[in-house]
């Protein structure tokens, strides 16, 4: 008989390696595969047994509920409080649309075999049967755009680095997942690594790269054991190394750990930290594509970005953009966070509102207080306020709402929320992770902190909310890289979208 | 944790398994930081030395990034995130506590991927959602 129990760690967070040990010592004949989280984190950690009818699921089991469970017969989809139904039949997860996350929570994250019997490789296999234009053209006619924020059509970078010359090409995977709020990128990488490792593949074989490396947050120690695990087994398979599936194609991966740094999740910055250097901003042009990693031709792009190209070589680029709107094709992997009462993994087509996210799925907030913001896009993201929850969710749109999607973050906040203490942290974040290259960023950050402290102080509001405007002008002007250049946004959206916040000491709660 | 205690040939041990990577320098770092428990000044030459590097390229790596210490750690590693969206679920009044409490012992981070069950912690390495001081207490101990 098997037993699901996640291995994601935000299920081992609140318990998961418990429960396992204790289903494992009082359930007898009982086989438990550790699978990825399947998103609903909220119900974490989340059991399921495999029955006649299919998968059911139980949660959030705590150890003390285990006893119970074992007197209610779970093991053969018994009636308990905890019982969530078939798995597939959680209105939560069936209404979404999972083509990136299809597998995770799904399968064992681990298994070869597993992953071949839900689609995996179908995609490789069929991209090393086409010339590299072949792959480029399909990738393109997809309309897969950058998922790590900055949104660039995934075709057109990879078409760049394959008409590039040179004696070596690189892969690099962005896993350096670290704006708050997000939590996609581990959650694929812990819940189906293959994916990736797929993904990178065929990028490689479409430009002709041999080497990848995924560059991957030290804060995510459980994904960086789960992808070594799974890239070693890739290479026993004869997937990884001289010839990827008996094909003439090469290529070896590694994973590079960062250090704890936030500006590296930056591409140039990244490709310093993989080159072993600090991680300072690079001036473009030279664009990554022309001259990268070591100075060679190199495709950058996020996990999300690359774990998607599987599907898209699987299925064909027609069936990838009959979901979306407008140029935002495909789905999403919307991460709902925070003040949330049920957070998780939300993928659907772009296009839905910030009002089925967040209140259709998250159902409010955790403390049952009416929703005052959210943040959207990450750290440098824009402060929303309810008012605008109708806005599309989808690059354009949001560009339009004065925001951005970012790597797809949305993080909810309660009336308890005071926009110009969140203003503030913006720029004392951007203060503490500048990586010092450029003034507007490595100074401004810091002007912006004094500047907003004296508002909160309600010293001369006025002119002081001015020169924080003027301010932000210069930083967004005259920053090399997001980090500097969109600190701003959650800075101005916050006073844009809540000015009583910034009237002064006399109006404060 | 158990660290060894920092000696030069040991280093050089550490070091020797790092030969034949690209761009050794920040990866030889870490893991000089996880056998000894930091980056001990004596390291800064050595690998500068060992990769044909400047001492200035080995001690600019070594101060840009906030992970790597260079002194020895406390006996408990308590980290607890301080990014929007636990902020979003008091872990401004969470680090507070926790840093009366343990003092030295706790350090800010920002983001462990755990945004929809914070605030998260991470306690000697073991990563800890919904945490409140009783749990952390609970694990450190």
């Amino acid at each position: 008989m098997k037993i699901y129990v996640p291995c994601d760690s935000a299920a081992i967070s609140v318990g998961a390696d418990d429960v396992a040990a204790v289903i494992a010592s009082k359930v007898s004949g009982a086989t438990i595969i550790r699978n990825g989280s399947r998103g609903a984190l909220w119900l974490e950690p989340m059991i399921e047994v495999e029955t006649a009818q299919g998968r059911v699921a139980y949660g959030p089991v705590n150890v003390d509920d285990i006893e119970s469970l074992i007197a209610a017969d779970f093991i053969n989809g018994g009636a308990h409080a905890l019982s969530l139904g078939l798995s597939n039949e959680i209105e939560w997860l069936a209404s979404q649309e999972r083509v990136t996350f299809k597998r995770v929570g799904v399968i064992d994250p681990l298994s070869l075999a597993d992953y071949e019997a839900h689609g995996g490789l179908v995609g490789l296999r069929r991209a090393i049967s086409l010339t590299s234009s072949e792959i480029i053209d399909e990738v393109t006619e997809s309309g897969l755009r950058g998922r790590g924020g900055a949104g660039f059509p995934a075709g057109i970078k990879w078409k760049t680095v394959a008409g590039a010359v040179s004696d070596q090409k690189y892969i690099c995977a962005n896993a350096d997942e670290g704006d708050s709020g997000t939590f996609a990128d581990r959650m694929l990488i812990e819940g189906d690594p293959f994916t990736l490792i797929e993904g990178m593949t065929i990028a490689a074989v479409a430009v002709g790269a041999t080497v990848g490396y995924v560059y991957l947050r030290s804060e995510y120690p459980y994904a960086i054991k789960t992808l070594q695990k799974a890239i070693d087994i890739a290479h026993a398979f004869g997937w990884l190394g001289s010839s990827i599936l008996g094909s003439k194609h090469a290529f070896e991966l590694k994973i590079r750990v960062g250090a704890g740094s936030y500006v590296c999740g930056e591409e140039t910055a990244m490709l310093e930290s993989i080159e072993g250097k600090r991680g300072v901003v690079r001036a473009k042009p030279p664009l990554p594509a022309i001259e990268g990693l070591f100075g060679k031709p190199t495709v950058i792009n996020n996990v999300l970005t690359l774990s998607s190209v599987p599907a898209v070589l699987a299925d064909g680029a027609a069936a990838y953009k009959e979901f979306g709107v407008g140029r935002s094709l495909g789905t999403q992997v919307f991460q709902l966070a925070g003040n949330i009462k049920r957070g998780g993994i939300v993928e659907r087509a772009f296009g839905i509102s910030v009002e089925e996210i967040v209140n259709g799925y998250g159902g409010g907030t955790l403390s049952g207080a009416p929703v005052r913001t959210v943040q959207i896009g990450g750290p440098l993201g824009a402060y929303f306020s309810t008012k605008q929850f109708d806005t599309s969710l989808d690059y354009e749109s949001m560009l339009a709402a004065g925001g951005m999607l970012g790597h797809g973050g949305i993080v909810v906040f309660d009336e308890s929320v005071d926009l110009a203490i969140q203003a503030r942290f913006a720029m004392s974040f951007c203060a503490i992770e500048s990586c010092g290259k450029c003034t507007p960023c490595r100074i401004g950050s810091t002007r912006g902190v004094e500047t907003i402290d004296l508002i909160i102080q309600g010293v001369k509001v006025d002119e002081n909310k001015k020169l924080l405007l003027d301010l932000c002008e210069v930083m967004t002007d005259g920053s090399l890289c997001a980090m500097g250049g969109l600190t701003p946004m959650p800075v101005k959206s916050a006073m844009l979208n809540f000015p009583e916040d910034f009237a002064g000491e006399v109006s404060r709660r | 944790m158990k660290y060894s205690p920092w000696s030069k040939e040991s280093a050089l041990v550490v070091l020797a398994t790092l030969r034949e990577e690209e761009g050794p320098v920040l990866m030889a770092l870490q893991a000089l930081q996880e056998e000894f428990g930091y980056v001990d000044s004596e390291a800064i030459g050595l690998v500068a030395n060992y990769f044909n590097k400047s001492r200035a390229d080995v001690h600019g790596v070594l101060t840009f990034y906030h992970d790597l210490r260079t002194t020895p750690p406390t006996e408990n590693l308590i980290s607890i995130c301080v990014s929007e969206a636990c902020q979003a679920v008091g872990s401004r009044e969470l680090e507070k506590a926790v840093k009366t409490k343990f003092g030295k012992e706790v350090h800010d981070a920002y983001c462990f991927g755990n945004c929809a069950l914070g605030p998260c912690a991470m306690v000697n390495g073991a990563i800890l959602g919904r945490a409140t001081l009783e749990k952390i207490a609970e694990v450190r101990a």
